[in-house]
Order: structure tokens, then C-alpha cells, then sequence
């Protein structure tokens, strides 16, 4: 984590984390927003129970490099389709969109083929998180 | 260099000499660290050793596993199938909509419906959801919170559609909201008038279903989150005081409800952390009855407790460790005294169970109580050189955390302030980044993993993707069919008590319910009234 610190490998990008829907578990997506920070990226927080269009709505007003969403409920098939569909509305499809939560592997190629960059697990270490992060944003 | 204190590498775990709370533990303890006046007799105050004298001689705790998904028709079935196979009570989980008040229509809704649990949208779900259970027999346990007082008003208007009548109702509704401020999210309106709705349900059911428990103190969440099991005790306790002194603002007598309270926690894997939190609390919070409030009768003193062994413990590499944790986790309840159990599946970390695995939960219950003989006699650890040394540690620890949360001003202001949220994720953090970083053992995630393992279970529960649509096709029915004058006149009434501060509205509830009005449409009255909760977002 100090690694992190000194080598900001997420240095100059701005990141959108977001809950979707109803799903209140908030602390995965705290943990992730906490260590991008510390990875050097600019870090934008939307707090629970946003719709997929808020969500889009805030990753183009904030110009951001990339929209993390965190789901554990079981709805991140539809929540996940239907924010992508909201960036390509609004015409921010280039932003990449990252999955965090509760995701059953079949379910994990599912999102990749909706257009998600990476699917992330609770037993994935952050420094994998932020080494991934840092691959697809580069 | 000592082999204990040998550096943490990647391959080869050590053990440390501090538990998971972060509290010392010698190689070694003797007589002198028990101190006998601070454990007193099974059944006896301070109640370090238990709230009963026999332990579970008398009764054992209750099984029950959480369970509840898609429509009332599917959630029924599996409790049928969960009674047949021996579990002895009952526990709903609803599903998001129905917790955070949105009726299955709302846009926010349509993807949840019946996802995390049942859809219960108004009384006709509910009559469906208890089809052929008798609701004088078994106890029904509701995670609900944001709606549960509505949830306890349905399932009071069930009991009268059955003829049971209400003072033989038995069961729990968590009801506790200021855990969901700072840990699981299902709040709905502001802090204060969420601290009214509970008092009403509390007070009203003392009154009408008195074998009910009208809340369920919870630190499950919290720890979850990453607090530790210190810290887990202490917020939950903090947050017992705050329904405390709610409940005697509004005129409570503390010696009738507090007989009432009831509590629910994790249990991780730290065996003596676990342990030793169960008697400190139990020891804590008789003390704090006793002392704080002079409560009389060892009824009010008691510290009733259920337990969930699982959640965040439980990982998805080599899923099937997690039923040998769950097997230590659950005797760790057992020694705690635990007056009800809840062992989750081992495919916890995908989805929820299948019947399979709902089954092997139930099962590994069964063998530790009929099995091992680990029940046969009360508090079989007490006594125990260490065991005491480490419960008055952990009394010691939880004592000093509260103490942290009154400097700040009490939980209230520490939540509608966001302190509390912030130190959670804080800790939630720094418990990651010891796993990652090979302090926290998690044996197949973080050591003694495989080339190439491939992730998964044989079997992963799949819900039918008709439930929404079919839910939403009754829906519509129910409005089609309710008498809407009845409706509309129940929902002005519960209005104009809503904007009254000390009138309770749990009959008005109760109304609104016979009346088939939705979950949905009672939230917004009372949301017109109150407002909504708004989340500091401080990171």
C-alpha cells in the first residue's frame, strides 16, 4: 500500500465509483474508492441508490476515465447493461466501466460481454485491483 | 527471533500472539488471571456464564436460516422444505424494494425484485408468504429495518386473517436503523423520526404481542464491514443505549421493554475473540441495566442474543472450506450462549443457497447439537484460565470503544455526521490490506492456493426469471381488486398521525395493511411527512 503511495500508478485519472440500485453494502465500494485515492487517481464517490442514468449522467459531467460499479444483490446484469446503455446515450461510451461484487463466474463473462472492462472479487488483492485498473486505463 | 514472531511472508502463515480484536494472548495463562467476582453463576447476574442456569438443558437455541427469494409461492415452499428437514423457526429475508420501501412498479425496484429475498408488497403477499403455517406455533424472524414497522403491522394483519390471536405471536422483527445508516444501507427517512417509528412498534408490541421481540439489535452488519469483534459489541451496544433512552423519552418503563430487546451478531473465525464477546457483552450490558437504569428484574437484564455464523468469513476459492468454518464459527456460538443460530451455506460467496446447501447449513447445526455433546452442560468453558482472562479483555476493549462513541456525542450525532461511517470503511481498509497482505490467514484465498484452481461450486442456485414479471402481474391484481376508498382513507389517517409527534402509528399501520395498501404507498405518506435520510458522503 506505501508502494502505492510513492508510485501512483493511477496518477492523473479520474475515476467515478458508484452503487446502483438498492443494494446498501457499501463497504467494498468505500475500500476501492479509499485505495484509488491513494493510487493517485481523482476519486468521485456517489453514495448508495443511484440509477444507472445518474450514474451516467455524473461520469460525462465530471469527465471521468473510468465508472466503477459495485453491486452485491444479484441485479448486476441488468443494473450493469442498463449504465452502459446510459453512457452510450449520452454519448460516453470510451469510459470504461468496472464491476465490483458478489459475481458468480458465468455471470462474470456475461458482463465482460456487455462491454465491461474487468470483474473484480472480494478475493482479489487491491494491488490487483489497481495493477488492472492501471493496464486497461493505460 | 522466536518461531511466533518469524516475518509474514507470502507461502507460509504464521501465528500471531494477538488476536483478530488486536488484544494479547499469552502462550501461556494461569489461575491468578481469573478473577471469580467478575463471573458469578450460570443464570446470574452479571450473567458472564449464560442467562439461564442449565444452559441448553432447558431449551436449545433455535435453528434458523435466513431464507426468503423471489415470490411468496417459491419462499413458502423452501420454509416447508426447511421446517420438514428439523429447522425450528423461521427467518424472512425480503427482498430490496420491500426493505427500502419501493413497490415492485418503481423503476429503482425492477431489477431487485426478489433477488436478496421475498417480495412482500402488501397483505396479500404476506397471506400467500404464511400459507399453511401456523403462525401460533412458529416463530418468524423479518430482517427488515426502513419498513419494519410496516412488516410487523403485516404480520399482524396475517395473524388476524388466520384467527391466531396476537399475544401468541412469536418472532423478531431487526428493526434496528442505525446500524443501516452506518453499515448496510436500508435506510429511508431521517435519523430522528426513524427513532420514532421504532419506539411505536416497540411500545405497541409490549403491549399487544408481548412473546414478540419488537427489535433486534444488530452488529452483524458492522462487522461484516470490517469492524472487529470488539468494535462489533461496542457500536451494537452504543446503539442499544440510543434505543434506550428513546424508548424512555417516550415513556417506556425499562423494566417491561427491556425484556424485550434482543441482539444479533457474527461470528468470524477468531474462536476465543468470538467466545469472549458473547460473555463480555452479555456481562456489559446487565451492568449497564442494572447501573445505568436500575433495572430490577433479571428479565430486563438479560442479554438475548441471535447468531449468523458466515457472511464476509466466507470466501469462493476452495468454497468447500466454508463448511469446516462454519462448523467452528457455529461452536463458537455455542459456547457464547447464543439463544438462536443461523449457519450460512457454503456458497455463501456466490448467490444464495441451493436446497443442497441450505440443507448441509441445517445439518451441521444438527450434529453439533445432538452429535458432540458440546450443549450438554452450561458455559462449558467457564472457568477457563485464558477463556476469563481474555472475556475481561474484551470487556475491557469494548468498554473503551463505547467510551470513544459517547466522547463523540453519542451514535446519533456520529452517524447523521457520517464518524461512523467513515471509521468503518477505515477499518474495512485496513482489514483488506492485512489480508492482502498475509497477516489475516484465509486458508485457499491468501495461502495454500492452487496452480490454476478453477473458482466455483458444482451447483449455484438460479432464480427463475419469471418471478418479477409475475410478481408485477399480482401486483396489478391487488390494486384492481382492494377496495381503493379504503385504501385512500387508511392512508389519510396514517398521514395526520404521522405529522402528530407522539402518536403511535402502528395501529394506523395495522390499518393501512387489511386495507391492501402497499409498502409503497406507506412509505410516501409517511416520506411527505418526514423526508428522506440524506447520506453524508464523507471519504
Amino acid at each position: 500500500m506505501n508502494e502505492l503511495k510513492t508510485k501512483r500508478p493511477l496518477a492523473g485519472k479520474r475515476i467515478l465509483v458508484g452503487k446502483p440500485g438498492l443494494d446498501g453494502h457499501d463497504i467494498g465500494a468505500k475500500i476501492v474508492a479509499l485505495t484509488l485515492r491513494d493510487a493517485g487517481a481523482e476519486v468521485i464517490y456517489t453514495g448508495l441508490r443511484r440509477t444507472p442514468l445518474q450514474i451516467a449522467q455524473v461520469a460525462v459531467d465530471e469527465g471521468v476515465d473510468a465508472v466503477g460499479l459495485s453491486i452485491l444483490s444479484g441485479s448486476h446484469k441488468e443494473l450493469v447493461a442498463d449504465v452502459i446503455a446510459q453512457l452510450r446515450a449520452l454519448k460516453a461510451g470510451n469510459v470504461k466501466v468496472f464491476v465490483g461484487g458478489t459475481i458468480p463466474g458465468a455471470d462474470q463473462d456475461v458482463l465482460r460481454e456487455l462491454g465491461v472492462s474487468a470483474v473484480f472479487t472480494a478475493d482479489m488483492s487491491l494491488d490487483e485491483v489497481v495493477a488492472e485498473l492501471a493496464h486497461k486505463l493505460s | 527471533m522466536n518461531k511466533r514472531e518469524k516475518p509474514i511472508t507470502a507461502r507460509e502463515p504464521v501465528m500471531t500472539s494477538v488476536s483478530r480484536s488486536g488484544i494479547a494472548v499469552p502462550a501461556s495463562v494461569d489461575a491468578s488471571a481469573v478473577h471469580p467476582e467478575n463471573i458469578g453463576r450460570p443464570g446470574e447476574y452479571p450473567f458472564t456464564r449464560g442467562i439461564f442456569p442449565d444452559g441448553y438443558n432447558g431449551r436449545l437455541w433455535t435453528i434458523r436460516q435466513y431464507s426468503g427469494f423471489g415470490t411468496a409461492e417459491e419462499s413458502n415452499a423452501r420454509y416447508k422444505f426447511l421446517l420438514a428437514q428439523g429447522q425450528t423457526g423461521l427467518s424472512v429475508a425480503l427482498d430490496l424494494p420491500t426493505q427500502c420501501g419501493y413497490d415492485p412498479t418503481h423503476p429503482m425496484a425492477r431489477p431487485e425484485i426478489g433477488k436478496v429475498g421475498v417480495s412482500l408488497s402488501n397483505l396479500s403477499e404476506a397471506e400467500i408468504l404464511f400459507e399453511g403455517l401456523d403462525l401460533s406455533k412458529i416463530s418468524t424472524s423479518f430482517t427488515i429495518n426502513g419498513t419494519a414497522a410496516i412488516i410487523y403491522a403485516m404480520y399482524l394483519a396475517v395473524a388476524d386473517k388466520q384467527g391466531v390471536p396476537r399475544e401468541k405471536l412469536t418472532g423478531t422483527i431487526q428493526n434496528d436503523i442505525l446500524k443501516e445508516y452506518v453499515a448496510r444501507g436500508t435506510w429511508i427517512f431521517p435519523v430522528r423520526p426513524s427513532m420514532r417509528l421504532i419506539a411505536d412498534s416497540i411500545l405497541y408490541s409490549n403491549d399487544v404481542s408481548p412473546r414478540f421481540n419488537a427489535i433486534s439489535i444488530a452488529g452483524a452488519h458492522v462487522r461484516d464491514a470490517g469492524a472487529t469483534a470488539a468494535e462489533e459489541m461496542a457500536y451494537t451496544l452504543a446503539n442499544g443505549l440510543a434505543y434506550v433512552e428513546e424508548l424512555r423519552k417516550r415513556g417506556g418503563d425499562v423494566e417491561k421493554f427491556a425484556k424485550r430487546l434482543s441482539f444479533f451478531f457474527y461470528v468470524h473465525m477468531d474462536f476465543f475473540d468470538e467466545i469472549a464477546k458473547f460473555r463480555a457483552g452479555r456481562r456489559l450490558w446487565a451492568r449497564l441495566m442494572k447501573e445505568r437504569y436500575g433495572v430490577k428484574d433479571p428479565k430486563a437484564q438479560h442479554f438475548r442474543f441471535g447468531v449468523v455464523c458466515g457472511g464476509s468469513s466466507l470466501v469462493a476459492p476452495q468454497p468447500y472450506n466454508n463448511v469446516v468454518r462454519v462448523a467452528v464459527e457455529t461452536m463458537a456460538a455455542v459456547f457464547g450462549g447464543a439463544q438462536s443460530i443461523f449457519t450460512c451455506a457454503m456458497d455463501e460467496a456466490f448467490q444464495i443457497p441451493t436446497e443442497f446447501s441450505a440443507e448441509l447449513a441445517v445439518r451441521t447445526q444438527q450434529i453439533l447439537a445432538f452429535e458432540s455433546g458440546i450443549g450438554r452442560t452450561v458455559d462449558p468453558l467457564g472457568g477457563s484460565y485464558f477463556l476469563e482472562q481474555h472475556t475481561d479483555r474484551m470487556e475491557e476493549m469494548i468498554a473503551k470503544v463505547m467510551s470513544e462513541i459517547d466522547a463523540y456525542g453519542g451514535v446519533i450525532p456520529a452517524i447523521e455526521d457520517g464518524w461512523m461511517q467513515l471509521r468503518l470503511a477505515e477499518r474495512g481498509l485496513e482489514r483488506k490490506l492485512d489480508t492482502d497482505a498475509g497477516k489475516n490467514v484465509i486458508v485457499g484465498q491468501n495461502f495454500f492456493k492452487k496452480e490454476n484452481e478453477q473458482i466455483g461450486v458444482r451447483e449455484l442456485f438460479t432464480l427463475d426469471p419469471t418471478v418479477a414479471q409475475r410478481a408485477l402481474e399480482k401486483f396489478q391484481r391487488v390494486l384492481d381488486t382492494r377496495q381503493s376508498s379504503a385504501v385512500d382513507v387508511a392512508l389519510a389517517k396514517l398521514s395526520a398521525a404521522a405529522a402528530k409527534d407522539r402518536e403511535n402509528l402502528m395501529p394506523y399501520l395495522v390499518d393501512c395493511c387489511h386495507a391492501y395498501a402497499t409498502v409503497g404507498e406507506m412509505v410516501s405518506v409517511l416520506k411527505n411527512q418526514w423526508g428522506e435520510f440524506k447520506e453524508p458522503v464523507n471519504l
